[in-house]
């Protein structure tokens, strides 16, 4: 039987990993456990955190979201355009959700009712989301008004504390992920939607509208992709429709999978992932410090890999434990 | 048949012994399987059929005994070791590529080949041609096995078995999903292979066919041999007779003090997806426990499925104390207190990595919130309440289900429903794989709830249990109503003669 180990414990080993590795990288680099670096360590975290939540809970239900990217570009770009079409910050900030939501039901809708793989709704989305995109954009790189640079202090850069930055995006993520764990652990429709994702059919036979739920996960994990494509905008300030967020869904899932996730579905924390979003933002900074920024995705595939197969390992270890118990 | 060969027997087996967790599958089992022969095994479900067959081709080696080939003592530990020796499994569920060819599949692992490496493609549909020519299959080598029918496929697999040098070609249940004239095409092949010198055993159900087909019978029941029966002894009579002949202790069936009250659950014209061409009607009355017994794959399961909304069905009704179910909804089933325990509790019924306590909440979740929070003491009350009434033994309700034990879980799946208060309670094979003293457990739960009031409809494949607990027994037939059996006529034997088709009664 395999994963029986509780999340808890999981997620302090993670959280011990965590520790682990940034010791090793100040130790690598003493410029890394500098304010500065820290503090872009905990803003990327935050950034990608955002998306990492999102993406979890496709995951948890067995599915998964490639599209995230584009969808990041899309909003990023129509933000700043809807601005100048004169919409207040209000305004525009309701339109990208709304289609942020009829994005995650579509995707959910085709994925339940029509039966389709998730990886294939979603790998159209991230083609379709990205020709929309650079079309919206026209081709040109869209800037943030620079009367809207309060919202990137508000949202994202925030205020030092006692000298320590402490990004305001890094504290937006944790808010969402405490309402996310809440969601998950404590409300009726949270622990359907974790039973769907442990074992679907057995829900079914509980009663639990099973699609819908997975329709819901479709529509949380666009919605927080939306709003990490304005936050990213923010915090960067112009965005070109044609790369912007380029393969931003692929360090969201890598940060879902340090975390805990398992991409069979059924096995996510919350706590993981905040972790494992934080893991994947150190190992970015410390890549940059000490190897340079093109050894980036090199080092976070091999960090990856060696997390799965410790993974693998300790969960087998634990089993022949209790087998021998 | 020469002599030498009635002599020494193709396939002997003695004493074999098979053990799965909980449950003595075979006992001391003894067969022989000669050449120009052609045997049929029989038994009840869960008699040890299909895990002789499985034990002889090194699917699931034995765990005690001795198998002799051609006289000489082997080991068969595997698929391979089982081929090798000239053995040839047809499972159940047939084990064909779809989307490769005839040949393909004819030829699979062992390919002609020329330059070493290369398909021969040439020779191989050459061979195949006349493989199939054998089986009497004109499809073209070429054609993808997907097109095919079952009963296709069917004789795909025996050219397989052919193209390996098969001396004994075993077969599980072949005719379980063949129509009739497939069923007899099939058998004219097994006749050829006969004529020519090779063993054939199969498992089948359908008593017509294997009076008509077999050379000899071997019956089985709970794991250890009944009795064998020559072409010249054989009669439904007594192949039932080998099979159940299992008497029960009148003190230990219920006694029959309930006088059932209104109609409470009330089918008509039903046709499920499995039997398209069948209508099933009957009711249930409130604290009443109806038996359902029947063969594997007599539609139980799937009536009981659309009844509880897990499905559709395909037309007809069901109506709860008078009040239509809208099919397909299992949610809308539950709320008119109709709840179904499934058969399968490790992919139906639990959800093995969560707790016991959560498990026992989930079908019941939605009537325990507030403000769509989950109002965990009571939860865990309830929780509490039905580790009580079920005895389920456990250190603590926050271990994970599949911790527990095959007993223990399955009472949690009983506890998830029960929980409920269900007014009709579907129950799908409620004790497979429990051992004795959960199963007492268990029926005392299913007792107690009846005599509460709630109608019980309970499929199972125990004549046993079906015998013990049941007020009275429907039996079912190849996705029909083969017949009502009342209290005080139930027998094994009546029930199995209408199980089988062989209304002898």
């Amino acid at each position: 039987m395999k994963n029986l180990l509780t999340n808890h414990s999981k997620t302090l080993l993670i959280l011990a990993l965590l520790i682990v590795l940034t010791l090793v990288c100040g130790w690598l680099e003493p410029r890394f456990l500098s304010r500065d670096s820290l503090g872009a360590v905990l803003k990327y975290a935050g950034l990608f955190g955002v998306i990492a939540l999102g993406v979890s809970f496709v995951i948890l239900t067995g599915g998964i979201d490639l599209s995230i990217g584009s969808w990041v570009g899309l909003c990023a770009v129509l933000f700043p355009v809807l601005l100048k079409e004169g919409m207040n910050v209000g305004e525009a900030a309701l339109v990208i959700a709304g289609l942020s939501v009829l994005a995650g039901l579509l995707h959910g809708l085709l994925v339940t009712k029509l039966n389709l793989q998730a990886f294939l709704v979603t790998l159209c989305g991230l083609f379709i989301y990205r020709g929309l995109a650079r079309v919206a954009g026209g081709g040109r790189e869209q800037i943030l008004p620079s009367d809207q640079d309060w919202l990137r202090d508000a949202l994202v850069l925030g205020r030092p504390l006692a000298g320590w930055p402490v990004p305001a995006v890094f504290l937006l993520m944790l808010g969402l992920a405490v309402v996310a764990a809440i969601f998950l652990n404590l409300t009726v429709t949270g622990r359907r939607l974790l039973a769907t994702g442990r074992n679907e059919q057995a829900a079914r036979f509980c009663g639990i509208g099973t699609s819908r739920l997975r329709i819901l996960a479709f529509v949380i994990c666009s919605l927080l992709a939306g709003l990490a494509g304005v936050l990213f905008l923010l915090d960067s300030r112009s965005a070109l429709g044609s790369s912007f967020g380029n393969s931003y869904e692929l360090w969201a899932i890598a940060g879902a999978v340090l975390g805990g996730c398992s991409l069979r579905g059924g096995q996510c924390a919350v706590a993981g992932v905040v972790l494992g979003s934080i893991m994947v933002a150190e190992v970015r900074q410390a890549v940059f410090f000490v190897a340079g920024d093109e050894w980036k995705e090199f080092v976070i595939g091999v960090f990856i890999l060696a997390g799965v197969i410790a993974d693998e390992a300790f969960t087998r270890w634990m089993a022949a434990r209790r087998v021998r118990a | 048949m020469t002599a030498a060969a009635a002599d020494i027997p193709l396939l002997e087996a003695r004493g074999l012994s098979k053990r799965f967790p909980g449950v003595q599958a075979l006992a001391e089992v003894s067969a022989a399987f000669h050449a120009g022969e052609v045997v049929a095994v029989l038994g009840e479900n869960g008699a040890g059929k299909s895990t002789l067959m499985k034990a002889l081709a090194g699917v699931h080696p034995p765990d005690a005994g001795e198998i002799r080939w051609e006289g000489n003592p082997v080991r068969i530990p595997g698929v391979a070791q089982a081929e090798a020796l000239g053995i040839a499994f047809i499972h159940q569920e047939l084990n064909l590529c779809e989307n490769l060819t005839v040949a393909e599949n004819v030829f699979l692992g062992r390919e002609p080949r020329f330059a070493g490496c290369l398909v021969d493609r040439r020779t191989m549909k050459q061979r195949t041609l006349t493989l199939l020519d054998r089986v009497g299959l004109t499809v073209s080598p070429d054609t993808e096995v997907e097109r095919l029918s079952i009963g296709q496929r069917q004789l795909v697999e025996i050219a397989r078995a052919l193209a390996r040098d098969a001396k004994l070609v075993i077969m599980d249940e072949p005719t379980s999903s063949l129509t009739a004239r497939e069923s007899a095409r099939l058998f004219e092949v097994v006749h050829d292979l006969k004529s020519r010198g090779l063993g054939v055993v199969f498992i089948s159900h359908r008593l017509a066919e294997v009076m008509a087909v077999a050379d000899r019978v071997m019956v089985l029941k709970d794991g250890r041999n009944s009795g064998s029966l020559t072409k010249y002894e054989m009669s439904p009579e007594r192949m039932v007779q080998l099979m159940v002949g299992r008497e029960l202790d009148p003190s230990r069936r219920r006694p029959m003090e309930v006088i059932p009250g209104p109609v409470r659950l009330e089918v008509a014209q039903l046709r499920t997806r499995a039997w398209p061409d069948e209508a099933v009607s009957f009711s249930v009355r409130a604290g009443e426990i109806v038996g359902m017994a029947g063969l594997v794959g007599a539609g139980r399961t799937e009536l009981a499925r659309v009844v509880a909304g897990v499905d559709r069905g395909l037309s007809g009704s069901v109506k709860v104390d008078g009040i239509p179910l809208r099919p397909g909804r299992v949610a809308g089933a539950l709320q008119a207190g109709v709840a179904l325990a499934p058969e399968d509790r490790k992919e139906q019924g639990l959800f093995l990595e969560m707790s016991i306590r959560e498990n026992i909440a989930l079908p019941g979740l939605g009537g325990q919130q507030r403000f769509g929070f989950v109002r965990q003491a009571q939860v865990t009350a309830q929780a509490e309440q039905m580790r009580g009434l079920l005895g389920i033994r456990t250190t603590h309700l926050e271990k994970p289900a599949g911790l527990l034990s095959g007993g223990n879980q399955q009472k949690v799946v009983l506890a998830k429903w029960l929980a409920l208060n269900p007014k009709l309670f579907l129950l799908d094979e409620p004790t497979r794989g429990v051992d004795v003293g959960a199963k007492a457990e268990i029926y005392q739960v299913i007792e107690s709830l009846a005599a509460s009031g709630a109608a019980v409809l309970m499929i199972s494949s125990d004549l046993e249990e079906i015998l013990r607990l049941s007020d009275r027994v429907l039996v079912m037939h190849e996705g029909r109503l083969a017949g009502e059996v009342a209290r005080e006529d139930l027998s094994e034997e009546a029930v199995m003669h209408l199980a089988t088709g062989t209304n002898a009664v």
